[in-house]
């Protein structure tokens, strides 16, 4: 996608609001698509050129929000639910397993750049715990005898 | 009492994703029986229903309408609430993915009575399945000539629980950092863009098409006198089944934990039922035989919330419990007021120091002192959110928190069903101290 083509697609989702400020947050949505799943310095910059705002005001608005990344990612993410239902359904035993299997800790990202580990607030799939988000996608229940299998399918796919 | 649905009624059958499928079961005919009506009319309609908001305040949606001003010559905006992230709740999730085209039905009824234009549908940026099912019944309701004169944008957010609190709503909505705003001016004076602007909960506009096509006034005979209708009921935790069960309102708790759910797994003992999602007081077992309505679970010190329920059985320690959902709380609090933002760190330093067995009883009482500086101190509720948990668990098993002090560690021993679970923002104060250090 050029810088052109985004400015177009942004500008036809501001366009759908009564004013275009309201495109932030999927213009802050796009961009990270567009530079490997984290907002760069530049990213701030075309969303800022595309809605007439200043650079500074996109960032802080991203800051805001978990699902914006300011920091290089994994080109995949396994997000483990840990609150309340998943723990008492035994998300730690998962989150130990990835932990394992993945050989990184929480918050880290595989040597090779591949998968990102996070454990996540409540992704509200309680009655089917513990949940796991793989790229986004949820799958539930999740044991640890589950967790080779899904990081396999997630090395073979890249 | 039986299962009653309403809600989620043919979704077993047919395709409620789709217009051919919804019309099936008879979608699509309170619209224009709707749109035959002068927004007064069915503004009286509504009210008549008594219909109380499935957002968890409870207020009632016909009287929300009522206050919005179609005189002015502004627009009016209807806002639907979808940024589902109560930890236990998981109905709007379920609706969004199985019925939508209801909830379009419900967006369009709704929009007639206030006279708007413009619907904005808030989902939650991880519903990303749900938001991908929502967009394409939208685009094809709007396809089928079901719009007109009005339009339906689904707006994602990006992850804030405080979102789906309806003022940070709007501001989220508008392009800002989430966080609320003083009140008044209230939404329906002043809300989205600064227009009169109705926001409810999903279940809540779901529920609106069946009022319609029964009537308001037969409607309200189903579920409890003071609260009609059903509810999707999500129960989670330490149940053998646990899910989603939609049932009339005044169903009794125990019917749903014990019959439904199947009760407590491995033959343990139930020891606390948060019963509206986690940032409500916790009920004792001997407080279980209530009626499952909004003025039933409040004469209890409760609330019926989002009608989520989370069953603790007795492997796990409270105060394990208190402090996940506390590091949850502090995560969540988006800073905008003092109380909140520091006093959900107190919360959670002094539940460390209790589990970890060095507090004294001076930090019991001084964990009791920071929640009651909290309560009530703040623009948004998350603050009480943060401090109900808390102070619930230490008022119904205080010889728990005690035991911590004076046994120098937790009684559980390692054993707690929760033991060691970490939590996101365990990351930020470790990054934080290794970065002083």
């Amino acid at each position: 996608m050029t810088t052109r083509d985004f400015d177009a697609q942004v500008r036809e989702i501001a366009s759908q609001y009564p004013d275009s400020r309201s495109a932030v947050l999927p213009a802050l949505r796009i961009a990270q698509e567009r530079h490997d799943g984290w907002l760069p310095p530049e990213a701030f910059v075309e969303v800022a050129d595309a809605l007439e705002l200043t650079p500074a005001y996109c960032q802080a608005v991203a800051s805001f929000y978990d699902m914006y990344h300011l920091a290089p990612t994994g080109k995949h993410s396994v997000e483990v639910c840990t609150n309340l239902s998943c723990a008492l359904a035994k998300a730690q035993d998962v989150v130990e397993a990835f932990e394992s299997e993945l050989g990184v800790k929480v918050g880290e990202t595989t040597e090779d750049g591949e998968i990102t580990f996070r454990a996540v607030e409540c992704l509200n799939a309680c009655g089917y715990a513990p949940v796991v988000a793989v790229d986004h996608r949820y799958r539930h229940p999740v044991h640890p005898e589950d967790v080779p299998a899904i990081v396999e399918e997630l090395r073979a796919g890249s | 009492m039986p299962a009653r649905s309403m809600l989620l009624a043919g979704v077993e059958e047919h395709d409620l994703t789709t217009v051919e499928g919804y019309r099936a079961v008879g979608g699509y005919e309170a619209l224009p029986k709707a749109r035959a009506m002068t927004s007064d009319d069915l503004i009286a309609e509504l009210q008549a229903a008594n219909l109380r908001g499935r957002g968890g305040a409870g207020f009632p949606m016909g009287r929300k309408a009522s206050l919005i001003d179609r005189k002015s010559g502004r627009p009016t905006y209807l806002v639907v609430n979808a940024d589902e992230s109560e930890p236990g709740a998981f109905k709007d999730r379920e609706v969004v993915a199985k019925a939508p085209q209801r909830l379009i039905e419900g967006c369009l009824i709704s929009a007639h009575a206030i006279e708007s234009r413009h619907v904005f549908i808030y989902i939650r940026g991880e519903y990303l399945t749900e938001y991908e099912i929502l967009q394409a019944a939208v685009d094809e309701a709007r396809a089928a000539g079901l719009f007109d004169p009005v339009e339906i944008t689904v707006h994602r957010g990006a992850g804030a629980y405080i979102c789906g609190e309806e003022t940070a709503l709007l501001d989220s909505l508008e392009g800002r950092r989430g966080q609320p705003r003083p009140r008044p001016p209230f939404p329906p004076v002043q809300g989205l863009y600064g227009e009169p602007t109705q926001i409810n909960n999903v279940c809540t506009i779901a529920s609106v098409p069946e009022i319609i096509a029964m009537g308001a006034a037969e409607w309200a005979k189903i579920g409890a006198e003071s609260s009609p209708g059903t509810a999707i009921f999500s129960i989670s935790g330490n149940v053998v089944q646990p899910g989603n069960y939609e049932l009339e309102l005044g169903t009794p708790m125990r019917e749903l934990i014990y019959d439904w759910a199947g009760g407590i797994p491995d033959g343990r003992e139930l020891k606390g039922v948060i019963p509206g999602g986690s940032s409500v007081p916790i009920l004792t077992p001997d407080q279980i035989d209530v009626s499952l309505d909004y003025d039933s679970i409040g004469a209890l010190g409760s609330f019926f919330g989002s009608a989520s329920l989370i069953v603790v059985d007795d492997r796990c320690c409270m105060v394990q419990l208190a402090l996940r959902a506390a590091k949850f709380y502090m995560h969540e609090s988006c800073g905008k007021c003092t109380p909140c933002r520091e006093g959900t760190r107190w919360q959670v330093q002094l539940l460390e120091k209790i589990e970890a067995g060095e507090a004294t009883h001076a930090d019991l009482d001084l964990l009791s002192s920071v929640g009651s500086r909290i309560l009530g101190k703040s623009l948004c509720a998350l603050g009480d959110f943060a401090v109900y948990p808390v102070q619930s668990y230490m008022r119904n098993y205080p010889d728990e928190f005690r035991a911590h002090v004076d046994q120098g560690g937790c009684p559980f021993h390692g054993q707690s069903s929760i033991e060691g679970i970490v939590a996101p923002s365990d990351l930020h104060v470790h990054a934080a101290v290794e970065a002083h250090a």
